[in-house]
C-alpha cells in the first residue's frame, strides 16, 4: 500500500459554491443573513415582526428553507416580500447549491438585504455555509436555557444570537445568565439580544445591530469565514 | 441524516485524491472529525458502505480520528479536552471563566491505495508483510463508538 496525503475539507465543494454565492451577492450590494434556530423557535414570526419595522425604502427578500410545505413563503409572500421556497425533501439543512439555484428565482438585484430561513435544527445548517454575510441563530425561551451547552456548534458559528419568547421567561424560569455563560464559551463577543416577536419587547436592539449592518459597504466585510 | 451528504462529500474528496495518486483501489480512509461536529461514525460507515459501492473506495476502511473541542479556563488556568455538553463551571476551580476552541475539524487526512507500482513490486520483492502489518493496523485505530 501507498500512503497519499489529502487534508482536504470535506465540505469544500459547498465552500467554493458558497464563495460564489457570496461573490455574487457583493457584486449585487445585498447583504444575506442565514437565520437558523431549532423547529418552533419562532424564525419566521421574528422574520415578519423585523421586515414590519425594516427602515422605509430598503427592499428585502426571502428564501425559506423547509423540509416540505410552503406554509412559511405563503405567510411571508402575504406580506408583500419577494420569497421563494426550497423544499430540501427531507435534507436537514439548506446547502449553497441550494442557495444558488434558488438565486434564478429571485429578482436579487432589486433587493438590498436577503434573509435565508434555514431548516430548523440546531445541527447540521452550522456545517454549511451558504455564502451570507452574517449568520443568526434564534434560541426561544420555551426551548431551555441548556442550547448553548448542548449544541455549541451553532452559537459557535452566529453573529448575532436572539432570545425569543422573551415574554414567557418569567413563565419557563429562564436563567439568561446560565444560556449567556454557555454561549460566551464558544462565542465570546457575540451579542444576545433577548426579545418577543409577539410583544415586540426587546426589538429596538436587534433591527439598530441588523439597519448597521446593512449600512456597511457589502465589499468592506471581510471574507467567507467560520 | 446530515452525514449523507457529508459521507458523500468525504468520498468524493478521496476518490479525486486516489485517482490523482494514479491508485487501483483505496484499503483506507483516515477521516479528522472533530467532537463538535455532531458527525456520528457509525451513521458515517453505513452511509459510505451505501455510497462506495462500485468505485475504487469500495471495501475500504474507515479510520476516525476524533479532534476533541479544547476547554480552557481563564481563572485557574486549567485545560483540558471536552465534549458536547459543555461544563456548567470550571471543574477544577467551579470558574464560569471558561473557553472552548476547535472541535470543528472535518477532513480527510489521508489514505492508503494500491496501486500498480506498489502491487507489483510488493509481490516480486516480498513485501507482502510490510502490507500486512498495515493490513492490522485499522482494527487498533478505529474507534468503534
Amino acid at each position: 500500500m501507498t500512503s497519499v496525503p489529502v487534508v482536504k475539507e470535506i465540505l469544500k465543494a459547498n465552500d467554493s459554491v458558497a464563495v460564489e454565492n457570496r461573490q455574487y451577492f457583493d457584486r449585487l450590494g445585498v447583504h444575506v443573513f442565514d437565520v437558523m434556530a431549532s423547529p418552533g423557535a419562532g424564525k419566521t414570526t421574528v422574520l415578519l415582526e423585523t421586515l414590519h419595522r425594516l427602515e422605509a425604502g430598503l427592499r428585502p427578500g426571502v428564501i425559506e428553507g423547509d423540509l416540505a410545505s410552503s406554509i412559511d413563503a405563503d405567510t411571508i409572500a402575504a406580506q408583500g416580500v419577494p420569497v421563494v421556497q426550497i423544499n430540501t425533501g427531507g435534507n436537514c439543512h439548506l446547502d449553497a447549491p441550494m442557495i444558488r439555484s434558488a438565486l434564478d428565482h429571485l429578482d436579487v438585484e432589486s433587493m438590498d438585504l436577503l434573509f435565508i430561513e434555514n431548516v430548523g435544527n440546531l445541527i447540521c445548517p452550522s456545517n454549511y455555509k451558504l455564502g451570507h454575510h452574517e449568520a443568526v441563530v434564534v434560541s426561544s425561551v420555551s426551548e431551555g436555557h441548556d442550547k448553548a451547552h448542548k449544541y455549541p456548534g451553532i452559537f459557535a458559528k452566529s453573529d448575532v444570537i436572539l432570545v425569543n419568547k422573551w415574554d414567557l421567561a418569567e413563565v419557563f424560569e429562564y436563567d439568561l445568565d446560565f444560556f449567556v455563560q454557555g454561549v460566551r464559551m464558544v462565542n465570546p463577543d457575540v451579542p444576545i439580544l433577548p426579545l418577543s416577536a409577539k410583544t415586540g419587547e426587546g426589538f429596538a436592539p436587534w433591527m439598530e445591530w441588523l439597519h448597521a449592518r446593512i449600512s456597511k459597504p457589502v465589499d468592506a466585510q471581510p471574507a467567507l469565514s467560520g | 441524516m446530515h452525514e449523507l451528504p457529508a459521507t458523500q462529500g468525504m468520498l468524493d474528496v478521496a476518490l479525486e485524491a486516489a485517482e490523482a495518486a494514479g491508485a487501483t483501489s483505496i484499503q483506507e480512509i483516515h477521516l479528522v472529525i472533530g467532537s463538535l461536529t455532531s458527525i456520528v461514525d457509525d451513521s458515517v460507515q453505513f452511509y459510505f458502505d451505501l455510497l462506495a459501492r462500485g468505485t475504487l473506495a469500495e471495501g475500504a476502511i474507515l479510520v476516525f480520528h476524533r479532534e476533541a473541542a479544547r476547554l480552557d479556563c481563564g481563572s485557574c488556568g486549567q485545560t483540558g479536552e471536552v465534549v458536547p455538553p459543555l461544563p456548567r463551571s470550571c471543574p477544577t476551580c467551579e470558574s464560569l471563566q471558561l473557553r472552548v476552541t476547535g472541535g470543528d475539524a472535518f477532513r480527510v487526512e489521508s489514505l492508503e491505495v494500491d496501486d500498480p507500482d506498489t502491487v507489483a513490486s510488493g509481490v516480486e520483492t516480498g513485501h507482502l508483510d510490510t502490507r500486512g502489518e498495515h493490513a492490522v493496523q485499522p482494527s487498533l485505530q478505529t474507534e468503534p463508538s
